[in-house]
């Protein structure tokens, strides 16, 4: 029973890394930009897909690289996620000056509509590329290890590490540099910034950056984990996404980080009580009672 | 040469003319403040000086320069700062980190200055790692105004700073504001409270119906038989 929970808990935190990761993205640009956007999830998609296309060119240029230790992949695997998440923020920055930027006076409303198109675009373009079909990163199936009781992929440790690097790396971005503290007092207080002389054009374009990158990196945890990837690994889970961010308190990258990891332990813990079946609607139960006890969620100020 | 000027400024929102020409000066390490009833037109003021409205006519010059219309990002890094009313700290972050983004687009050392803050008002080194958002009306009040004072301006724009505020506090604000200009800071407050504005005022404008009604020694003005029945309420 309580081997069973540890071993539930530890494939919670696995998802909950992944929902945390693209749940701060997306609870960036809500803060900075106060659109919900659609579609970060298929942003999520780009960056898996980009790290295809990279890890597909470092091979076909003779580079496959040897496993890292227990790992399933090498340094090329490694190589092309950073490459994914750079390449998914210049998608992001460019959208941004196209699209978002000339409708950012015109109100919420036409901004989330505006993403919802771009959802479908960047997913009808992803599709057109590589097909409907699963693709994969690595055809090599891992075994699972048992450690402290607990049976846990060396990937699946990756992810965690990884993620905890980001979430860490983030921190310190927004509490220790003056980029970082601006984009806090946007979020704050967008008007206040402005006459503070905060250049808020740039903090909008910072937003992007980092939400694009952590999504692209979220995006590639998923194709590791589930061993493939799909045009619609994004979509599906964007609304897993938006249940974490506003359990959370939509707006607070750490709310962001705490909901993830909520949704995704909660989730797994209750195949224990209930049916697999349905653990998609815990996500929301939670959520609901989040909403109805505190209605700015775990960490919201407003 | 003064140091702001505005020279028969029309201005308001949209095809609303809200001001019908006016004319203010303020000098170095002067205070000044503008007093008149709700809807007089002080905020539109305030808001033309500091670029968030642009003067339809008229022009508005600081240390000799026209900066008429200038964005209030580009009016930031040529001394002038701005209070405004309320929602003037960013409620989610420290005391420390409020200040720094005061100083946001000083490139250079602004440690002398976040120290001059500090000393100026004690309050807010003492509780520096609390967030804004904790801080009572008058602390508040402060912080805002060492955030402004975080550029080292020449001028400081003030918004009704004793808005809200208990008589002891508001006292104890203007006296601040006092201690500001006399390093030189030349100071536009815009007032419905009067009569505290006018104690520490060297001179004050009265304005009714978008114009320049009345200009006199802050003194003369706060004696004025007229006035404290027609825009002091007294």
């Amino acid at each position: 029973m309580v081997h069973e929970a540890l071993q539930l808990i530890v494939f919670g935190l696995i998802s909950g890394a992944i929902l945390a990761l693209s749940g701060i993205g997306l609870s960036l640009t809500y803060g900075i930009l106060k659109f919900a956007n659609f579609a970060h999830g298929d942003m999520m998609t780009l960056g898996a897909f980009m790290a295809l296309m990279v890890l597909s060119g470092l091979r076909a240029m003779g580079w496959h690289g040897a496993p890292l230790g227990p790992l399933s992949f090498g340094w090329p695997m490694l190589v092309s996620t950073v490459a994914a998440m750079v390449l998914t923020a210049v998608v992001a920055v460019v959208l941004d000056r196209i699209l978002y930027r000339p409708l950012r006076t015109m109100g919420s409303a036409i901004l989330l509509i505006s993403s919802v198109g771009v959802a479908f675009g960047l997913r009808a373009v992803i599709q057109f590329i590589w097909s409907p079909q699963p693709q994969y990163y690595i055809r090599k199936i891992q075994i699972s290890r048992e450690m402290l009781g607990v049976r846990v992929k060396p990937d699946q440790i990756f992810i965690l590490v990884l993620s905890a690097a980001l979430v860490l790396a983030l921190h310190l971005f927004l509490t220790r540099t003056r980029m970082g503290k601006a984009m806090r007092a946007t979020a704050d207080n967008m008007e206040l910034a402005r006459v503070t002389g905060i250049d808020t054009e740039r903090v909008i374009l910072w937003t992007w950056v980092i939400g694009a990158m952590l999504a692209a990196a979220a995006g590639v945890m998923i194709g590791i984990e589930n061993k493939f990837i799909t045009p619609l690994i994004g979509w599906e889970i964007l609304i897993y996404i938006f249940a974490a961010v506003i359990l959370g308190g939509i707006g607070s990258p750490y709310g962001a980080m705490a909901g993830g990891v909520i949704i995704g332990v909660s989730g797994e813990l209750s195949t224990m009580v209930i049916p697999t079946e349905y653990k998609p609607v815990v996500a929301f139960v939670i959520m609901i009672l989040m909403l109805l006890v505190k209605p700015t969620g775990l960490f919201g100020e407003r | 040469m003064s140091l702001l000027e505005t020279q028969s400024v029309h201005s308001g929102y949209g095809e609303t003319e809200i001001l019908h020409g006016v004319s203010l000066h303020v000098e170095p390490g002067e205070v000044v403040v503008i007093i008149g009833p709700n809807g007089a037109g002080k905020s539109t003021v305030m808001k033309t000086v500091f670029g968030l409205l642009r003067p339809t006519s008229g022009h508005v010059i600081l240390d000799g320069e026209d900066i008429s219309g200038l964005r209030p990002d580009k009016l930031v890094g040529r001394g002038m700062s701005y209070v405004p009313q309320t929602d003037n700290v960013f409620a989610s972050l420290t005391i420390q980190e409020n200040l720094e983004m005061g100083a946001f687009i000083r490139r250079d050392d602004y440690s002398a200055a976040l120290q001059a803050v500090f000393e100026r008002f004690p309050v807010l080194y003492e509780r520096r790692r609390v967030r804004a958002g904790t801080l009572s009306g008058g602390e508040r009040q402060m912080l805002a105004m060492g955030k402004a004072l975080m550029l080292e301006p020449k001028l400081l724009l003030l918004d009704e700073p004793s808005a809200g505020l208990a008589p002891r506090l508001v006292e104890e604000i203007f006296v601040k504001v006092g201690q500001i200009a006399e390093t030189g800071v030349g100071v536009l407050i815009i007032e419905q409270n009067a009569k505290q504005a006018l104690k520490i005022a060297q001179r004050g404008y009265v304005m009714a119906m978008g114009e320049i009604r009345l200009e006199d020694a802050g003194a003369t003005l706060l004696a004025h038989p007229d006035l404290a029945s027609l825009y002091l309420g007294a």
